[in-house]
């Protein structure tokens, strides 16, 4: 069943010249790990928006077509239910901080739902040693660095454990060992507690072999959708100018010298190294 | 040239986030700081022009102490884009946003007029000329803040985390414009999380780690090297990780480029069929 579901979904922000998300119907599965990528304003966050109801709540605009959420039409709930079931980390981590503390940020998810004290204390502890910044939980947000802040934003939305999480572009501040980690955390919670992953991303090599589905935008429409390999090595997603990974890149190149590398379109380091090892005598 | 000397920097909380860095970065140079979050590279580079001056040590910026010197003396020379462009965007328009500068440096109305349309061009902006920064993405709102710096051609550019929400081709047009800048020996020093642009750019790389300078060398050598990218919590390119995997083979472990990799492969693979 469908987790998450648009139905030509068009939105113009206010005083927009045009629209910025365009006759958008797309499904996202329960438990599915999907990668929305795309060109820099081709409508990836507004996208995001529309799924935890920001947009129509918060942005006004014009919305035309149909969105639900976790069996919840979203033009009709208030964002206080939504956020319930849909958790977004936001693209700018500054935007999404606000209290005294990082530990209190992280709290305050878990008070609007009203997890009681001592779940709430686990919980927080939890998300803030997941995402590395346990010993900084007492510190001012404005007081960190922008990796630190990120990470921040990463644990006060994971404390919630929502049915749903949108991840919009996580781990851009993040250095690439922090990155690495923090998407392995989000693949295991995927995984093990069936949590769906939406995840904004323009980096593809750190996140490509994680994930079930892919969908991309390009001017505010949806120009490819479904399965990752399929999509990663056609000759549209490097034209729209999607980073691919240097890995899927190499077996492309390779394949048009006539090298034979098999059929099975590589996303990562170790999936490459592999094939090649095929063809390479030791 | 930029001279740093034995820095150190105190924030008013007590964090002690430089611990003695020294480095020399000379005109012409085009270096990448890279490093784990917290590290210090950020307060490092605020020091360049002047923002935050040393607790202890000095900076000099071709042969001038930051702290003699008005930071508005230094921003003529010294241009610096934020991590966060948010901190730094503030006028009604896109077209206002670039030009400001520009006024502020006295520049005359058709040059102006000139360099805004250049830089317009050169962000992919021309469309938002009129829009205002706040209604636009991400993305979007970086190349202005990029744009608002590049406009008024400093002799010395700091960019803190350039490439964040820029798709593929953005990144290959802002290496381009690195490319050309150094060319014409400008200095460019970015900070930066993005290993694979890196790898793109090849140029002068630093890592940075707990407030600590703990490697300096060419992007080929310090990408290649497992162990010291581990210490500085990077990770190697791809292309690099494939070669490490692959040394057992007899293959160079030093490639960063996927077409230098794609030669190299080609020999040896056309060695192998004879
Ligand atoms: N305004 C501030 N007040 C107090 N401490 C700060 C402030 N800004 C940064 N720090 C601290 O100083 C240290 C260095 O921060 P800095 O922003 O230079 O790191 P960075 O290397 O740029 O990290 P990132 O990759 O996350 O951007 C960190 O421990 C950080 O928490
Ligand atoms: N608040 C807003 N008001 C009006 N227009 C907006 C607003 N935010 C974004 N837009 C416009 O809507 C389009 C889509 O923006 P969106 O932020 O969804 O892009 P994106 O795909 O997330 O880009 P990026 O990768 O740069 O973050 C862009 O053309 C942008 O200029
Ligand atoms: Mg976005
Ligand atoms: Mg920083």
């Amino acid at each position: 069943m469908a987790i998450i579901e648009t139905k030509n979904l068009t939105y113009t922000y206010p005083g927009g010249a045009k629209p910025s998300v365009r006759d958008v119907s797309v499904k996202i599965e329960k438990g599915e790990f999907v990668l929305v990528t795309g060109p820099s304003g081709c409508g990836k966050t507004t996208l995001c928006r529309c799924f935890n109801g920001l947009i129509p709540h918060f942005y006004q605009g014009e919305l035309k077509g149909e969105v639900t959420a976790a069996g919840l039409k979203v033009a009709e709930q208030p964002i206080c239910e939504l956020a319930k079931h849909v958790g977004l980390v936001f693209q700018n981590p500054e935007n999404q901080l606000f209290a005294l503390s990082v530990e209190k940020d992280v709290a305050f998810g878990l008070e609007n739902l009203g997890v009681p004290r001592e779940e709430m204390r686990k919980r927080v502890d939890w998300a803030l040693k997941l995402t590395g910044i346990y010993d900084l939980r007492e510190r001012a947000p404005h007081e960190l660095s922008g990796g630190q802040q990120q990470r921040a934003a990463i644990a006060s939305v994971l404390a919630m454990q929502p049915e749903v999480i949108v991840l919009d572009e996580p781990t851009s501040f993040l250095d690439p060992l922090g990155a690495k980690k923090i998407f392995e955390v989000i693949y295991e919670l995927n995984r093990k507690l069936g949590i769906t992953t939406v995840l904004v991303e323009h980096r593809l090599d750190l996140t490509a072999k994680y994930v079930d589905h892919i969908i991309i935008m390009e001017d505010g429409k949806v120009v490819l959708d479904g399965e990752p390999r399929e999509i990663l090595s056609s000759k549209e997603a490097r034209l729209i100018g999607v980073g691919i990974p240097k890995a899927t890149r190499l077996y492309q190149i390779l394949q048009k010298d006539r090298v034979k590398l098999g059929n099975a379109v590589p996303l990562s380091s170790d999936e490459m190294s592999a094939l090649l090892r095929g063809v390479l005598k030791a | 040239m930029i001279e740093v000397k034995d820095v150190h920097f105190t924030y008013p909380n007590g964090v002690e986030a430089l611990k003695g860095v020294s480095l020399t970065i000379n005109n012409g140079e085009f270096a990448a700081i890279m490093g784990e979050n917290g590290a210090g590279k950020t307060t490092l580079v605020k020091h360049f022009n002047g923002l935050l001056k040393p607790t202890k040590g000095s900076v000099l910026v071709d042969g001038v102490d930051t702290r003699k010197v008005s930071v508005a003396t230094l921003a003529r020379k010294v241009g610096f884009v934020f991590q966060n462009p948010d901190t730094q965007l503030f006028s009604e328009t896109v077209e206002e946003e670039i030009a400001f500068a520009l006024k502020n440096f006295g520049f005359k109305e058709n040059i102006i007029k000139r360099r805004v349309t250049w830089a317009l061009n050169l962000l992919g902006l021309v469309q938002y000329r009129k829009t205002s920064p706040f209604m636009l993405s991400g993305g979007e709102r970086k190349r202005v803040a990029l744009a608002s710096v590049l406009a008024w051609n400093p002799k010395m550019l700091i960019l803190d985390e350039p490439t964040i929400g820029q798709d593929y081709q953005q990144k290959e047009k802002l290496r381009q414009f690195i490319m050309q800048m150094k060319a014409q020996r400008r200095t460019i020093i970015i900070v930066t999380h993005d290993v694979e642009f890196v790898a793109e750019c090849n140029p002068r790389v630093l890592l940075m780690r707990g407030g600590r300078m703990v490697t300096d060398g060419e992007a080929r050598k310090v990408l290649t090297n497992p162990e010291i990218l581990t210490q500085a919590s990077v990770v190697p390119p791809q292309i690099a990780q494939i070669f490490i995997k692959l040394s057992d083979l007899g293959l160079p472990k030093n490639v960063i480029d996927v077409y230098e990799a794609r030669e190299i492969l080609l020999s040896v693979l056309e060695e192998q069929a004879k």
